[in-house]
């Protein structure tokens, strides 16, 4: 826990982007994942990255939290280079970030709350044991599981409550950085919608810089910023969907325009005509 | 080092007063002063946020959990630590972190309880298990092209052949031991050349397959549990039966089988590694010739004695298999129980072979195979 960083946190006006990646190489014997990526997040935006499966967007992940060493290229995370960063420093920026897994990820012979107890107990140990249970009594409450699910071991949740207490465990310590990946593969439309609410909410509220990885139209409508394509071993364009419609590229016009982008982008349309009470459709229509 | 969040008491006129927080009221920073807080008394009128630098949900938690014990009210906050407390505050902070224990006194006669049924149930279960299998092994004598033999072979390949160099070591170095701690002891009576009948009797009938059903045990009985139980974590196992492939028989039989069929032919693979082994030792510790040595073997040792270490073999091996792969379908829920069911299958497979084999010895004296 490296003191300099402190400070820094302390600033809020700070715009430096957290994310820079540049020139990021990959490859898993002779097959090249990435060549020459580059990618910048801003800090506060809530950026999706699509792209199609194999294209390599859970290895950018991992490459950008440390799990994967990348061939070549800089990454740079809260300004500090990961590719070749110190023990020391990994340990500062570990505090930083957040990572929901797939799956969630949650370590079975814990509790939930034992769970997001972890990466406090290892941070901070000073803190005294009642705090770190009523901290992790609140997360679980933010993530939007009932509390009474704190004492319950992760094969006793279902997958989408598995993956609101791998969300709770990866706010532990109120990162400024979150990663989630694919948060809403596998969970119902409903359950979907909310977590998908859930994530904006905390965002507004703890002011976090969200990297999502997602093949979810709905939720590259609802929450995100601007969207990062992976395609073509790099990112091919980022920017906000009507953007990236504008591009002519036959994989992004095939992924936007395709039956579910069409079908995403209305429910869309009428999501915020609703929401700006502009109700020009027919009457019964939006009941 | 790190800024720590701080407080300082300012009482007021009477006995109310004004906590004022300062610094950073971040997780990193927090732990002292949440003790502080905890340990403060007497009124609190206001909690004043006007002196934080910077606030996160912790901070906010602690400040709120201050004004809400003390029934105070919290002033200067920020729009940031508006909005945070604003997230936190339905939080009850009561829910257990655990699931509730039983008082130590309840525990005990709770956990012997839990053991005399889990002893039953582990019992019916394994019983049943050796039903489900002699049924499915049943269907596949009557339609022989179900048996995967593909698999079969290469259980066989992991518990036999892969087991060859460790089980012939172990023997070889067993029988050295066992002829050179008999030959001290027979010298006494002038009878070294009885070492002979001792080390090939005993590797024959006792020790070649015990050793051998103890080192399989450690060696595939324990894979057996643990390949089995990963499986059954990653619904392999579930996937299996979905598809109308039958677990019991893709995945038990041959593991059985290779065990049965393997366990005889390693029993008497390590008799004869440590005839080798004692032989090994006679010819530089006792003056007795190596050939010598293996030809008075021929005489000493009856042939009943090689029957008897080959009829316990596959009972051995059986057993072995079974609690492995018993125990790898019992896994559910976490990784840890993987751990728990590989360690009970093999003690419960080590234990049973000697259960087994102490039955054995009664039986084979009386029926004059002494």
């Amino acid at each position: 826990m490296n003191g300099k960083a402190q400070p820094s946190i302390a600033s809020p006006a700070r715009s430096d982007p957290p994310i820079v990646i540049e020139g990021l190489c990959n490859s898993f014997g002779g097959n090249v994942i990435h060549d020459n990526l580059s990618l910048t997040v801003d800090r506060g935006e809530i950026l999706g990255v699509v792209g199609g499966s194999g294209t390599g967007k859970s290895v950018l992940m991992r490459s950008i939290i440390g799990l994967q060493i990348p061939d070549e290229g800089s990454i740079e995370v809260l300004g500090r280079s990961i590719t070749d960063a110190e023990e020391d420093e990994d340990i500062d920026i570990r505090s930083r970030w957040g990572v929901l897994f797939q799956g969630g990820a949650l370590f079975s012979t814990l509790t939930v709350a034992e769970n997001v107890e972890v990466p406090l107990l290892e941070f901070y140990p000073e803190i005294a044991s009642e705090l770190r249970h009523e901290i992790a009594r609140f997360k679980v409450m933010l993530s939007g599981l009932p509390e009474d699910a704190s004492s319950k071991f992760p094969a006793e949740l279902s997958g989408g409550m598995r993956k609101r207490a791998g969300l709770a465990r990866a706010l532990a310590l109120d990162p400024e950085l979150l990663f989630l990946d694919e948060p809403t593969a596998g969970l119902d439309p409903i359950g979907a919608a909310a977590f998908d609410r859930l994530i904006k909410e905390l965002q507004d509220t703890l002011g976090l810089t969200v990297f999502l990885i997602t093949h979810d139209l709905d939720t590259l409508y609802e929450i995100c910023d601007r969207v990062a394509v992976l395609a073509e071993k790099r990112v091919i364009a980022v920017g906000t969907i009507p953007e990236l419609l504008a591009l002519d590229h036959p994989w992004i016009q095939e992924y936007f325009n395709g039956p579910r982008g069409r079908a995403a982008r209305s429910a869309q349309a009428g999501a915020s005509q609703k929401r700006t009470g502009k109700m020009d459709n027919p009457a019964g229509r939006g009941a | 080092m790190r800024e720590w969040a701080d407080c300082t008491n300012m009482v007021e006129e009477g006995e109310a007063a004004t906590i004022a927080l300062t610094g950073s009221l971040t997780v990193a920073c927090i732990g002292p002063l949440d003790r502080k807080l905890r340990a403060l008394d007497g009124q609190v009128k206001r909690v004043d946020l006007s002196g934080v630098s910077e606030i996160d949900t912790v901070g906010a938690w602690t400040a709120w959990r201050t004004a809400r014990d003390h029934g105070a009210e919290i002033v200067g906050a920020s729009e940031k630590a508006e909005r945070l407390i604003a997230a936190i505050r339905k939080s009850k902070g009561t829910a257990d972190i655990r699931p509730p224990r039983p008082a130590f006194l309840l525990r005990i006669p709770a956990a012997i309880g839990a053991l005399v049924l889990g002893w039953g149930q582990g019992s019916v279960g394994i019983t049943g298990f050796l039903g489900a299998m002699l049924i499915s092994g049943w269907h596949t004598i009557r339609h022989p092209a179900r048996l995967r033999f593909k698999a079969l072979v290469r259980q066989v390949e992991l518990v036999g052949v892969s087991a060859l160099g460790i089980v012939g070591l172990m023997s070889f170095l067993v029988g050295i031991v066992i002829a050179q701690q008999g030959a001290v002891q027979l010298r006494q009576f002038g009878a070294e050349i009885y070492t002979i009948n001792l080390t090939g009797r005993l590797a024959m009938r006792e020790l070649g397959v015990l050793m051998t059903a103890i080192m399989v045990a450690g060696r595939s009985g324990s894979a057996f549990a643990a390949q089995i139980g990963t499986m059954k974590l990653t619904e392999e196992v579930d996937a299996m039966r979905t598809i109308g492939v039958s677990p019991v028989e893709a995945l038990i039989i041959p593991r059985v089988l290779a065990a049965v069929l393997m366990m005889p032919l390693l029993g008497f693979y390590a008799a004869v590694a440590a005839i080798v082994g004692g032989a090994f030792l006679a010819n530089f510790a006792l003056d007795i010739p190596f050939f010598t040595f293996l030809s008075r073997i021929q005489e000493v040792v009856p042939i009943h004695d090689v029957w008897v270490g080959l009829i316990k073999a596959p009972f051995f091996g059986l057993i072995i298999a079974l609690a492995g792969c018993y125990q790898g379908m019992q896994v559910q829920a976490n990784a840890e129980e993987v751990g728990l069911r590989t360690t009970m299958a093999v003690v419960q497979a080590i234990f049973m072979v000697i259960v087994l084999d102490a039955f054995f010895a009664v039986f084979f004296t009386n029926v004059g195979w002494g």
